[in-house]
């Protein structure tokens, strides 16, 4: 199968433990207001927007479809930026093969790879078959979600994965759906089932005042009280980096906010916890 | 003589420096060196270039004393007996290494300083030991003016090297170079990522490929800029082919590589081997150092550095498709293969003398380039400005050069800040470089103070002094500031994490 890929990083080191080659699948369930790559969320209905605003030329509109020429690209990002439609021009359509001969590119320099997106267990089918692949490399396999996606039904590819980034964007349903059009109810029910299958690697709150941030951290304590040292909780300043929309111009928390916040999730427990307060 | 008062009342130079400088003028008044007229003319168009060693060696461009032996048996004629705690031996190692000669008038090795502080510390607290070894540090950085300096750690992890470590990491000093050499089977996981991550802070330690040069000699230690010599030994020269200078005295690619080249590669050789007479025959440097007399140094540990530099900008233009460059086309990195092939081959096949520690052949050696060099990449490294977008593709082509250099080649990298918070991915990539052949390796933080010029470390922050004009303690600050201009580090490829 084939599936929408909005970019391959072959090195990163901030999506997951150690050295790693990301995929960003394209396409997502939800919409939070402070996503920082909008432009990940649809699939380019050739709208042709883009095409005129490109100043290299690297798109180009014909019979209805919008076709990109990276040979041209500069990177300048203008189309994503000019897209009425949260999405890109820049997506391929890409095999496991050809995925996993873009990251055997990255061997011996990686230790494993990490699907994101968008939202990349919307793709669970490609993502067994490309696990499988990367297995054989013995390469491991994590994958980076916001949690809407009920991950037990598709116990094939969670037997091949290793570890999955899970985002709580908000702990009360109504807060959930404020910040992403979505109840979020899957979420919760990942928690319990990654924790106790130990998959869980970090639990992320984006931490800003429109999320209930205090709820999150007391709700996830309670809800997977015994396995609070087994994964980090990824505290995140949210910046406007990226951001379009109603959040475009709303400021950073402070240090003192984000200190205030780490105190609370040391007092329900926490031993791990990060905070990430400039990242790019 | 308008030199010597020049350098007498110059407003730039240190006391100390002006010292050294007046001992360089009074050396090369001399004409002890036999050459020939055609040596002359390649040194001439620069294309050997002697690196302004001097014009009569009277000691080894870089000394390797064997410290394990000296702190084991005492010296006698500096009256010093074996140390017993860690004062003494900071004491001990404090003066041996005053008495050091190179190159440069200061040691540029200072040994395995965690294997010989380690068995001092059982004593000591942490914070005991970290207070005399930060004394310590601070001693060699502000009175070994140099930056061509260079201490060891590894490959084992050790509780000194911990501490050594943590702090550089809180002195950021220049002085000395730090390299841990690295074996993936003896350095434990942790010790190497404490290293990589002091290496975003402070631009120290390199990492060295201990599997591939252990067995390179008996034992084996890095000197000035990524030197690997045989320790008790050294290193008697280094002279260095200047390719793309040679290049224009060919008619062609094939006259370059089967006569240019191999001519100049011979009259190299004999140079190299009239400076070795020199020294060994005439300068009674052997006869005389209690160094050699005491068994620190032997003669016989001694080999002689055949210097490469600027392969990148002779193989751009011996290329006939000139839109074919050096580290980013097949055909351009096969030639430059040819070009090495030519010059390995070369120093496998002619005689050294007095370097029975390396068959009595020359020691290939990856030269870094010196201040004064414009357009003229550091041994075989691709271009500044040229470097490959992806990180994983500048490593394997240098996996692939690095093989040709016994005695030392090495990659510099400044890495984004962000870097810092994920140690154990940087090792990954050291891993995979290593898996592949790459020798040396070097990392600084992209906001670093202090800044890897070639090889070694200077501080922008000096370098700024330096261009108003004023006298700065270290010397190679002189150096690192021209070259920083002239090669453009400035535009060093900074390599993103994510």
């Amino acid at each position: 199968m084939r599936v929408p890929v909005n970019k391959i990083i072959p090195l990163s080191m901030v999506d997951g433990p150690g050295n790693r080659t990301a995929i960003f699948l394209q396409g997502c369930n939800i919409a939070c207001k402070y996503c920082h790559n909008p432009e990940t969320r649809r699939l380019c209905n050739n709208c042709g927007v883009c095409a005129e605003q490109c100043p290299v030329q690297a798109l180009a509109q014909k019979d209805g479809q919008v076709y990109w020429e990276p040979e041209k690209c500069v990177d300048c990002d203008t189309c994503i930026k000019v897209c009425p439609n949260y999405a890109s021009p820049r997506i391929r359509l890409m095999s496991t093969d050809e995925v996993m001969a873009e990251v055997q590119k990255s061997i011996p320099f990686i230790r494993g790879i990490t699907v994101s997106g968008g939202e990349s267990t919307l793709y669970p089918e490609f993502l067994k078959e490309l696990f499988e692949a990367a297995k054989k490399e013995g390469l491991s396999c994590y994958i980076d979600s916001n949690g809407c996606v009920d991950l037990e039904q598709y116990p094939g590819l969670m037997d091949v994965c290793d570890k999955v980034m899970l985002d709580v964007k908000a702990w009360s349903p109504e807060v959930f759906r404020q910040l992403t059009g979505h109840n979020g109810a899957p979420v919760k029910r990942n928690l319990i089932y990654l924790a106790q299958r130990q998959q869980l690697e970090e639990v992320r709150i984006v931490c800003l005042d429109a999320a209930d941030v205090e709820a999150c951290i007391a709700g996830i304590a309670e809800t997977v009280r015994s396995y609070l040292n087994e994964f980090t909780l990824k505290l995140i300043a949210f910046r406007n980096f990226g951001v379009r929309g109603e959040f475009e111009t709303m400021p950073a928390p402070t240090s003192e906010q984000m200190e205030q916040w780490r105190k609370i999730a040391v007092s329900h427990g926490f031993s791990n916890i990060c905070i990430i307060t400039v990242t790019k | 003589m308008s030199d010597v008062l020049e350098i007498v009342t110059s407003k730039g130079l240190t006391y100390e420096q002006k010292v050294v400088s007046l001992a360089h003028a009074a050396e090369d008044s001399l004409q002890v060196l036999h050459i020939p007229e055609k040596t002359k003319h390649y040194m001439d168009i620069g294309a050997i270039c002697d690196l302004n060693e001097g014009h009569a060696p009277y000691r080894p461009r870089y000394v390797m004393p064997d410290y394990q032996k000296a702190v084991q048996n005492g010296c006698e004629f500096l009256r010093l007996d074996p140390p017993e705690d860690l004062d003494e031996l900071l004491n001990f190692l404090m003066i041996f290494y005053r008495h050091v000669p190179s190159i440069t008038s200061f040691p540029v090795y200072l040994g395995d300083i965690d294997k010989m502080m380690e068995p001092f510390l059982d004593d000591l607290t942490d914070e005991e030991a970290v207070k005399k070894i930060k004394l310590f540090l601070n001693y060699l950085d502000r009175t070994i003016t140099d930056g061509f300096c260079h201490a060891n750690l590894g490959p084992e992890a050790t509780r000194a090297g911990r501490l050594i470590l943590e702090a550089e990491k809180e002195l950021q000093n220049a002085v000395p170079n730090l390299t841990l050499k690295y074996d993936p089977d003896i350095t434990p996981d942790d010790f190497a990522e404490l290293a990589l991550k002091t290496s975003l802070y402070c631009a120290n330690p390199a990492i060295c490929n201990h599997q591939m040069h252990k067995d390179t000699y008996e034992a084996y230690g890095v000197s000035s800029c990524y030197n690997i010599l045989p320790v008790g030994g050294g290193s008697y020269t280094l002279t260095r082919i200047v390719l793309p200078r040679l290049v224009p005295e060919a008619r062609g690619k094939e006259q370059f590589l089967t006569e240019v080249l191999p001519d100049c590669l011979t009259r190299m050789g004999d140079y190299m081997n009239e400076r070795i007479r020199f020294l060994v025959e005439e300068s009674n440097f052997f006869e005389t150092s209690f160094l050699s007399q005491e068994g620190f140094v032997n003669r016989d540990k001694f080999l002689a550095m055949f210097g490469v530099a600027g392969l990148a900008e002779c193989t751009n233009m011996l290329m006939e498709d000139q839109s074919k460059k050096y580290g980013h086309d097949q055909e351009a990195d096969d030639l430059a293969a040819e070009i090495m092939e030519v010059i390995a081959g070369h120093a496998a096949e002619s005689m050294a003398l007095y370097s029975e520690v390396c068959g009595n052949h020359f020691a290939l050696h990856a030269q870094v380039g010196i201040d004064s060099d414009h357009g003229i990449t550091s041994g075989v490294r691709i271009p500044i400005g040229q470097e490959p977008e992806n990180m994983f593709d500048h490593l394997r082509h240098s996996a692939r050069f690095h093989q040709f250099f016994p005695t030392g080649c090495a990659d510099i990298f400044p890495m984004e800040t962000t870097a810092r918070n994920n140690p154990a991915g940087m090792l990954d990539i050291v891993k995979g470089a290593f898996a592949l052949g790459d020798k040396y390796i070097s990392f600084y933080a992209s906001d670093s103070d202090l800044v890897r010029i070639t090889g070694y470390l200077v501080k922008r922050s000096d370098m700024e002094q330096y261009y108003k004009g004023e006298a700065v303690l270290q010397n190679t600050v002189y150096l690192g500031g021209d070259n920083y201009r002239n090669a453009g580090l400035q535009n060093r490829k900074v390599r993103s994490v994510q």
